[in-house]
């Protein structure tokens, strides 16, 4: 163990307060629009692990960046997704545990063209 | 007859020396159990000097002479309504940030300083961790006195106390001081006692009263004063502290070494809240938050890292991450609580175009390419009536707590995401600083309260904003929101047609 405990049963007493267990029945997604810093950090979600990607693009992120100015102009067809660190391109159809995602998965994806508020990545 | 009279320095060793013994019933380890499990090695601990040798009754004297002043200026403060003589309506919201995010960490310096004045078995430290413990007491004490006066006419305020345990942003001093308080004693002297109150403290009371000072705030300037002889004690034990560890015994330098990287990181996070406080908050500036870390930083942090390379202490890890971020850590925590203004217990505002101009002239390099057109952005949609908002919650570092807005190193168009396993999880980070601290004690942070994952696992009040934002017992639509339209701005500007009125 790492920690420097006074208790040498400090590990017995551990409280994972972030386990997949926790989160009834639903896993934590976060996603994030690269270049587009308006929105400060990435947004999280905690959503079943069988729902479809496709899902995921239309009725998670659509409407939680609707707000900006270039979201309208978001060609999905030509977005490139990055899952974990990985850049891929997922199937929409497939649940987001099939396109290889698990509790606390990072989806980042770049809109080409659009690079924020006169290019600044707001 | 004639009674006579110790001399200070030998009526300060019989106040302070030999009041301790060996014990006997129980073995001395068995007394004080919690100060050799850190590892650390003291070979004498009579050789703990206090620079200040006070004595706990010249201590009760002085503490109460300040007392008397601070209290008399607190009265007049209220009789002459000074509340309507700062600057604008806007810095009510300073004060609020101080009394939410600072305040109940005096609360916890006092019984964190408690626990070590309990636990250390050298007299010495002992002595002096409990007069620190008594001052943070008192710290928080006439801050609440200080401040309850803003509360009978500014929003926000009263339930401070209750929203510091639940409040998202106030999760990040709070953390941080739990932290603190539930590591060991030497581990706790070194967070709070030196990297926070020896090394950082300037960046936290300088801008803080200086701001106060700028904007009329007298009572708070009055309350800065009367600690501020408290703060040079507090520093002076924070530089002794290290100092005693690193002359004890070589094998403590790298536990000590470890301490500072963590614990200077960790306040260089918790400052970003006075970093936005300075170039965003105060209607009338002091200086930036980059200026102010250049001084109290680079060239006071510089030349004390200096000194400590004797010891064979290294700058603390990372104080180059640090420095290069003192250019963007403002913009991007205000940006934070512009767009979630609706979950926030203080006001914010859209800065004016001489507040960017400002802004523009403190950071020439990056302030017109990276937040200006953020900026001009968000008031173009205010314009349109479209005023921004987060409507999702964000993900936060699980170390720091903050919302995973920071950017690469060396990219300000980049979120900066690290990441690593422990047992089979993924746990996310803002940082390398933050990530080095979970990697070095992963147990400890895998218990991490993250506020955004607590709502989502149902323990916030509720599955909707206004669920939690009543669970946070915030008043919506006074505490929260925009200055502009709030009952704050309503109250200023009445005040301020009623100064009209009767100089007319």
């Amino acid at each position: 163990m790492s920690v420097t405990a006074i208790r040498p049963d400090y590990e017995a007493h551990i409280e994972f307060r972030d386990a997949l267990a926790n989160f009834h029945g639903n896993m934590l997604v976060y996603v994030h629009w690269e270049e587009h810093l308006s929105f400060c950090s990435a947004l999280a979600f905690p959503l079943p692990a069988a729902m479809p990607f496709a899902a995921l693009v239309d009725e998670v992120i659509k409407p939680h960046y609707a707000a900006h100015p270039e979201a309208a102009g978001i060609d999905w067809s030509k977005v490139v997704w990055m899952i974990d660190g990985e850049k891929k391109q997922p199937d929409l159809d497939k649940s987001l545990a099939d396109n290889g995602m698990r509790h606390k998965s990072l989806v980042r994806f770049w809109t080409p063209g659009l690079n924020g508020f006169r290019g600044s990545a707001s | 007859m004639t009674v006579k009279k110790l001399g200070l320095k030998q009526r300060y060793a019989h106040m302070t020396r030999g009041l301790d013994w060996e014990t006997t019933y129980q073995p001395m380890d068995k007394v004080f159990p919690y100060d050799t499990f850190e590892g650390i090695k003291i070979k004498d601990w009579a050789a703990w000097e206090d620079p200040f040798r006070l004595t706990m009754d010249a201590y009760w004297k002085f503490q109460a002479e300040k007392e008397r002043k601070l209290y008399a200026v607190l009265d007049a403060f209220a009789l002459n309504n000074g509340q309507t003589n700062i600057s604008d309506g806007r810095y009510a919201n300073v004060v609020k940030l101080f009394l939410t995010g600072i305040s109940p960490e005096e609360y916890q310096a006092h019984r964190g300083f408690a626990f070590a004045g309990r636990h250390l078995r050298g007299v010495g430290p002992r002595v002096a961790a409990q007069q620190q413990s008594l001052d943070e007491l008192r710290h928080i004490q006439t801050q609440i006195h200080t401040i309850s006066h803003y509360n009978k006419y500014f929003d926000g305020i009263g339930e401070f106390p209750h929203m510091h345990d639940r409040v998202w942003y106030l999760s990040v001093p709070k953390s941080f001081f739990d932290d603190a308080r539930t590591a060991g004693p030497f581990e706790f002297m070194i967070a709070i006692g030196f990297a926070f109150e020896y090394v950082l403290t300037n960046l936290l009371f300088v801008p803080f009263m200086s701001g106060a000072a700028y904007n009329g705030d007298m009572s708070t300037v009055t309350f800065g004063f009367s600690a501020q002889s408290d703060e040079s004690r507090h520093m002076t034990l924070g530089i002794e502290v290290i100092k005693f560890l690193l002359e004890q015994h070589p094998d403590n330098l790298p536990i000590v070494q470890k301490w500072v990287d963590k614990w200077f990181w960790r306040g260089h996070r918790v400052l970003g809240l006075v970093a936005m406080m300075m170039d965003y908050m105060l209607p009338k500036k002091v200086m930036s938050w980059k200026e102010a870390w250049e001084i109290y930083f680079t060239e006071a942090g510089g030349a004390l890292f200096q000194d400590l390379a004797r010891y064979g202490l290294k700058v603390p890890k990372y104080a180059d991450i640090a420095t290069a971020e003192a250019e963007h850590i403002s913009h991007q925590n205000w940006a934070i609580f512009y767009q979630y203004t609706h979950a926030a217990a203080f006001h914010t505002w859209m800065p004016d175009k001489e507040h960017l101009d400002w802004l523009s002239e403190k950071y020439p390099t990056t302030f017109d390419k990276y937040y200006r057109p953020r900026w001009e952005m968000w008031a173009q949609m205010e314009k349109e009536c479209k005023r921004f908002y987060n409507m999702a919650l964000p993900m936060l570092c699980n170390t720091c707590q903050i919302p995973m807005g920071y950017t690469e190193p060396g990219d300000p168009t980049t979120i900066c995401f690290r990441e690593t396993q422990f047992r089979g999880e993924t746990y996310h980070f803002c940082s390398d600083g933050c990530k080095d601290i979970f990697d070095g004690e992963p147990e400890k942070f895998a218990q991490s309260w993250l506020p955004v994952h607590q709502i989502f696992q149902g323990n916030c009040g509720g599955a909707t904003v206004p669920d939690v934002l009543n669970w946070y017992r915030m008043n919506v639509g006074a505490d929260n929101m925009d200055y502009v339209g709030s009952p704050d701005e309503k109250l200023w500007n009445e005040w301020q047609a009623g100064k009209v009125k009767a100089a007319s």
